[in-house]
C-alpha cells in the first residue's frame, strides 16, 4: 500500500525543454482554470474569455493600450531581473516607482512653465535618481545588518506611497485644482512625446525596448552580468572567484530602483501628464509576475509583459460587458503566477509516493 | 557474566562508486565501551547507520541477543533498545530543555512523569540539566547531555555514540567519561564511534579497527598502545616512494607565521598559532584527520576569510594575509578547494563560463568589463585537450561532466595559468583511480617546473606519494614538518590521533 500523501523528491537533472516550455504550459492552464470560473459564474466561457483576451486587442486603439500597460511591466521586470538573477528578492519595485515618479514630477512641477527640451531628459534622469536612491535603502540594511530585503523593500513601498500622498494633498498641490488631491500639471515639454497622433502610446516604450537591449547585453557579454548569475548560483563559488558581493547587491538595487523609478516618471509624464495618488495600478508587484514568467530573458520579458498587459485591459473590458469586477484580472495574474511556480516545482522536483510497511 | 549481545555478520553495503563495508564481522559484548576505531572514510559511520536503521545492508546477518535484528528506521531500532547520539546535534533551538525531551521520545508522557524520570537519570549518570533552559543558551557539551538524557529516557541496552567529543572542551570530556562509565556499570553498552587513539585506551574496553571498509583487527585495548592503534588503522603505507628533491631550490617564496583565527562557532575549529614555510619547487603536504581545521585553513590561504586574529602570510616579501582572492590570483596565487560542485565550480554554467571563476592577469579574458567569448572558448578547449577531460565540449555543463573529469577541468584550469603557488585541497577526493593518477602526475610535474604547491589532505598515501614535507593539523594546531622520505608513519598516525609526544 502506499501513503496518501505523496513526498517530494529532487530530480537529478531537470529537463532543459521543458523549463523552456514551463511559461507556456502556465499560461494554457491558466486559461483552462479561467474558464471554469466563467462557467461557475454563469458565462458562456468562450464568450467570456474572447471579451477578456480578444476583444480589448481588437483595434489600434486597444493594440495601443496594450503597449501602454506592457512599458512599465516590461521596463520594471527588466530592472527586477538585475536583482533576481543575483538572488536578491527585491520586492518593493511599487516603491522605487512611486520614488522615481515623485523626483521626476518633482522637476516638472519646479519647470511647470518652462518649455525647453532638456525638461523632459532631466525629469527622466531625477525618476532614475529618486528610484534608485530608494532601492539602495533595503541594499544598505541588506549589506550592513543582514536585514531580509524582502520585508525592508515592501514596507518601503508603502513609506513611497505615503510620502506620495502628503506631497499631493500638501505642499504640491495644484493652487489652482479646487483642492483636487493632484499638482499642477507639467508643461508640454515635460511630457513624454507621443509616438502615433490620437494614440496613447508614448515615449517609454523606446526607452524601454531600448534598456532591454541594454540588459541584454550586459547578462550575456560583460564580466558583470556574468558576475550576478554566479553570485545567485553559488555565493561560495562567488566567494572563492573574489567576487564582491557587497557591490553586486548595491548595483542590483541601485539599477532595478533606476528602472522602477524611469517607469514611474514615464507613466506621470506620459499618460498621466502631472502627480496624483494612483500613478500606478501595482505595476511594481505584477512585474514581479513578469519576470518570472519571462524566465528573467529580455526577450521572454517582452512577450510576459504583453499577456500581463492583456490581463488588465480584459479586466477593463470584462466590468463593462460582463458585469464582473475588474479585480477578475488579479485572479488571472495570480492563477499564472501559481501555475508557474508549480510547474517549477515539477521540472525539479518529482512526487514519489513511499511505500508503508 | 560478559556474553555477547549483537553478533555483526558479513555485514557488506556498497555505494554507487565504493564499497562502504565489505564483510564486517565483528562481536560486541555486552556491559563493555566498545570502540569502533578507523579514519574518515574508513566505513564507521556506515556501519552504525545500519545498527540504528538509516541504511540497508546489502548482505549480512545482525543479532541482538542471539535473536535476529532487522530495523527500517531509528524508531524501530530504539524500540529493540539501541540508542543513537549523532556528532551533529538535531535539537529545537528556541524550545527549552523540557520540550525537547518531550518532542525526542517515541512514547507518550506528561511532564510530571518526564520530570521524574529526568531527576533520577540526572542524579545516577551525572548529567546535570537546566530544564527551562532554551537550547540556544546551551554550550555544545550541555546539548550533547539533552541528547543523551533524551536516548536514555528510552532505556537503551546499547548506546552509540558518533564522534562524542568532537565538540567538546577538556573539560566537558572528563565529565563525559563520568557518564559512560556509570552507564556501563548499570549493565549497558556503549558503542564508541571515534579516531581519537587516546580515547580509545582511555575508556574503551574493546577496539575494532576498520580501514577502507574492512575489519582490521577486534582485540582488547588492555595490551594497546597509542602507537599499535595508529599502525593498524593507517595501515603500512611507506612503500612506492617517488618523489624527487633535486629541483627545490633553497628560496623561501611562501610563509605563514603564527595565524590564529576564532570562530565561535561549535562545529568550526579555531586556529591555533599556525606557522609554515613552502620552498620554490616544493610540495608542502598537511595531513589530518577531517575537522581538525583544514577546511578553516584554507579559507585563509584562499583569501575568503581574511578575518584573522593575528599572524601573517608572507608571499615575495608582501604581506598578503588580507588581500582577497583576486588579489592574491594578481600575485599569481591559485586555489581549488576541497568542493568542486558550488565553490570551485558552478554546475548550473558551461565549461566556459567556469573558466571566469579565477582570472590571472595574464588570461586576456576581459575587457573593458566585457567578455572576450574566443579567448575563454579557446582556454577552455586546450583544458579540455591537455587534460584529457572527457566531455561533448566547452558548452558542457559543469554537473554533467563526472567527479574525476571536472576536477581534472578544475586543477587543469589552475595549472595552466602556470602559478608560482597552487594551494589545494584533497586533490583526489572521490575520483576515481585514473583521474587521480593523472592529478598526482600534473602535480609532481608542476613542482619540478619551480611551482610551490600545498596539498591539505586525508588521505596519506597520497600525500606521502607526491609530497617533499609534512606536516599534520589537529585541533587547529599544526605540527611541525616532517621530510616524507624519513617519515615514520606511526609517529603521523600519533600526531593525527592528537598525541604528541
Amino acid at each position: 500500500m502506499n501513503s496518501l500523501f505523496p513526498s517530494i523528491v529532487s530530480r537529478s537533472q531537470s529537463s532543459g525543454l521543458m523549463n523552456f516550455f514551463v511559461p507556456i504550459i502556465s499560461i494554457v492552464l491558466t486559461l483552462i482554470t479561467g474558464s471554469i470560473i466563467f462557467v461557475l459564474l454563469g458565462f458562456d466561457p468562450v464568450y467570456a474569455l474572447y471579451t477578456f483576451f480578444i476583444s480589448p486587442i481588437s483595434s489600434t486603439y486597444g493594440i495601443s493600450e496594450l503597449f501602454v500597460k506592457a512599458t512599465p511591466l516590461a521596463l520594471i521586470a527588466i530592472g527586477l531581473s538585475y536583482c533576481f538573477k543575483n538572488n536578491i528578492y527585491n520586492i518593493g519595485a511599487e516603491g522605487q516607482l512611486t520614488m522615481g515618479a515623485i523626483f521626476g514630477g518633482g522637476i516638472g512641477i519646479l519647470f511647470h512653465d518652462t518649455n525647453a527640451f532638456w525638461l523632459l531628459p532631466l525629469m527622466i534622469f531625477a525618476g532614475a535618481i529618486g528610484g534608485a536612491l530608494w532601492g539602495l535603502i533595503p541594499a544598505i540594511l541588506k549589506t550592513k545588518f543582514n536585514t531580509n530585503e524582502i520585508l525592508t523593500s515592501l514596507m518601503l513601498v508603502y513609506v513611497a506611497l505615503f510620502i506620495l500622498d502628503y506631497l499631493v494633498v500638501g505642499p504640491w498641490k495644484d493652487p489652482f485644482g479646487y483642492s483636487f488631491p493632484k499638482s499642477r500639471p507639467f508643461s508640454e515639454s515635460g511630457r513624454m512625446p507621443l509616438l502615433f497622433d490620437g494614440l496613447r502610446v508614448h515615449f517609454g516604450l523606446i526607452i524601454t525596448l531600448f534598456l532591454i537591449f541594454v540588459s541584454w547585453f550586459i547578462f550575456s557579454k560583460t564580466i558583470f552580468g556574468f558576475q550576478l548569475k554566479v553570485s545567485g548560483y553559488s555565493p561560495k563559488a562567488a566567494r572563492y572567484a573574489g567576487f564582491n558581493q557587497t557591490t553586486l547587491v548595491f548595483f542590483a538595487f541601485a539599477i532595478c530602483g533606476a528602472f522602477a523609478g524611469i517607469a514611474g516618471l514615464a507613466e506621470v509624464s506620459g499618460p498621466i501628464g502631472l502627480l496624483y495618488r494612483d500613478i500606478s495600478p501595482n505595476y511594481g508587484f505584477t512585474a514581479i509576475i513578469v519576470a518570472f514568467l519571462g524566465r528573467l530573458h529580455p526577450i521572454g520579458i517582452i512577450f510576459a509583459s504583453l499577456v500581463i498587459a492583456l490581463t488588465y485591459l480584459g479586466a477593463e473590458d470584462a466590468q463593462l460587458f460582463l458585469q464582473i469586477p475588474s479585480a477578475v484580472g488579479f485572479i488571472f495574474q495570480g492563477l499564472v503566477l501559481f501555475y508557474l511556480l508549480g510547474a517549477e516545482l515539477l521540472i525539479n522536483y518529482k512526487l514519489t509516493y513511499k511505500k508503508l510497511l | 557474566m560478559s556474553d555477547t549481545i549483537l553478533n555483526i555478520e558479513n555485514i557488506t553495503k556498497s555505494f554507487p562508486r565504493v564499497i562502504a563495508n565489505k564483510k564486517v564481522t565483528f562481536d560486541i559484548k555486552k556491559n563493555a565501551v566498545h570502540a569502533i576505531l578507523g579514519e574518515n572514510g574508513a566505513g564507521k559511520s556506515t556501519l552504525v547507520k545500519i545498527l540504528y536503521g538509516l541504511l540497508e545492508p546489502d548482505e549480512g546477518n545482525i543479532k541482538l541477543n542471539n535473536k535476529d535484528f532487522k530495523v527500517n528506521s531509528p524508531a524501530e531500532a530504539r524500540k529493540q533498545g539501541i540508542g543513537m547520539v549523532f556528532q551533529h546535534f538535531s535539537l529545537f533551538d528556541s524550545l527549552s530543555v523540557k520540550e525537547n525531551l518531550i518532542l525526542g521520545i517515541d512514547e507518550k508522557m506528561s511532564y510530571s512523569d518526564l520530570e521524574n524520570k529526568l531527576e533520577n537519570i540526572s542524579s545516577r549518570y551525572n548529567l546535570p540539566l537546566d530544564l527551562d533552559a532554551p537550547i540556544t543558551a546551551l554550550s555544545a557539551g550541555e546539548k550533547q547531555r539533552v541528547e543523551i538524557v533524551r536516548i536514555l529516557l528510552q532505556d537503551p541496552q546499547i548506546l552509540i555514540m558518533d564522534e562524542p567529543t568532537s565538540v567538546l572542551t577538556p573539560q566537558e570530556v572528563e565529565s563525559l567519561f563520568v557518564t559512560l562509565n556509570a552507564l556501563v556499570k548499570e549493565g549497558r553498552t556503549i558503542l564508541y564511534i571515534t579516531h581519537k587513539l587516546e580515547e580509545v585506551i582511555s575508556i574503551c574496553d574493546t577496539v575494532t579497527i576498520m580501514r577502507s571498509g574492512e575489519i582490521i583487527d577486534t582485540s582488547s585495548t588492555a595490551n594497546q598502545t597509542a602507537k599499535t592503534l595508529a599502525t593498524k588503522m593507517l595501515g603500512q603505507k611507506l612503500d612506492d616512494l617517488k618523489t624527487n628533491y633535486g629541483h627545490i631550490k633553497d628560496e623561501v617564496n611562501f610563509k605563514v607565521k603564527n595565524i590564529s583565527c576564532d570562530f565561535n562557532d561549535p562545529f568550526l575549529t579555531d586556529l591555533k598559532n599556525i606557522s609554515f614555510q613552502v620552498r620554490v619547487g616544493e610540495i608542502y603536504g598537511i595531513a589530518g584527520v577531517a575537522g581538525n581545521g583544514q577546511s578553516e585553513l584554507m579559507d585563509i590561504l584562499t583569501g575568503e576569510n581574511i578575518n584573522i586574529k593575528s599572524g601573517s602570510i608572507t608571499f615575495d616579501n608582501k604581506k598578503i594575509e588580507k588581500y582577497g582572492p583576486q588579489k592574491r590570483r594578481d600575485l599569481s596565487i591559485s586555489f581549488v578547494p576541497e568542493n568542486r560542485l558550488g565553490h570551485s565550480a558552478v554546475p548550473e554554467l558551461s565549461l566556459s563560463e567556469n573558466i571566469l571563476l579565477s582570472q590571472f592577469p595574464k588570461n586576456n579574458f576581459i575587457r573593458n568589463g566585457i567578455i572576450l567569448r574566443n579567448n575563454v572558448d579557446d582556454f577552455a578547449n586546450n583544458v579540455i585537450n591537455e587534460f584529457k577531460v572527457i566531455t561533448p565540449g566547452n558548452d558542457a555543463k559543469a554537473s554533467s561532466l563526472s567527479g574525476g573529469n571536472l576536477q581534472k577541468y578544475v586543477i587543469g584550469r589552475e595549472i595552466s595559468s602556470k602559478p608560482k603557488i597552487l594551494i589545494i585541497s584533497h586533490p583526489t577526493w572521490g575520483i576515481d583511480a585514473g583521474a587521480e593518477h593523472s592529478i598526482r602526475e600534473s602535480l609532481i610535474e608542476l613542482s619540478q617546473n619551480g611551482t610551490s604547491i600545498i596539498v591539505i589532505s586525508q588521505d596519506l598515501d597520497e600525500l606521502i606519494e607526491i609530497t617533499h614535507k609534512i606536516s599534520v593539523i589537529y585541533d587547529g594546531n599544526l605540527s611541525k614538518p616532517f621530510k616524507t622520505s624519513e617519515i615514520e608513519i606511526e609517529k603521523l598516525g600519533l600526531l593525527m590521533g592528537g598525541k604528541n609526544e
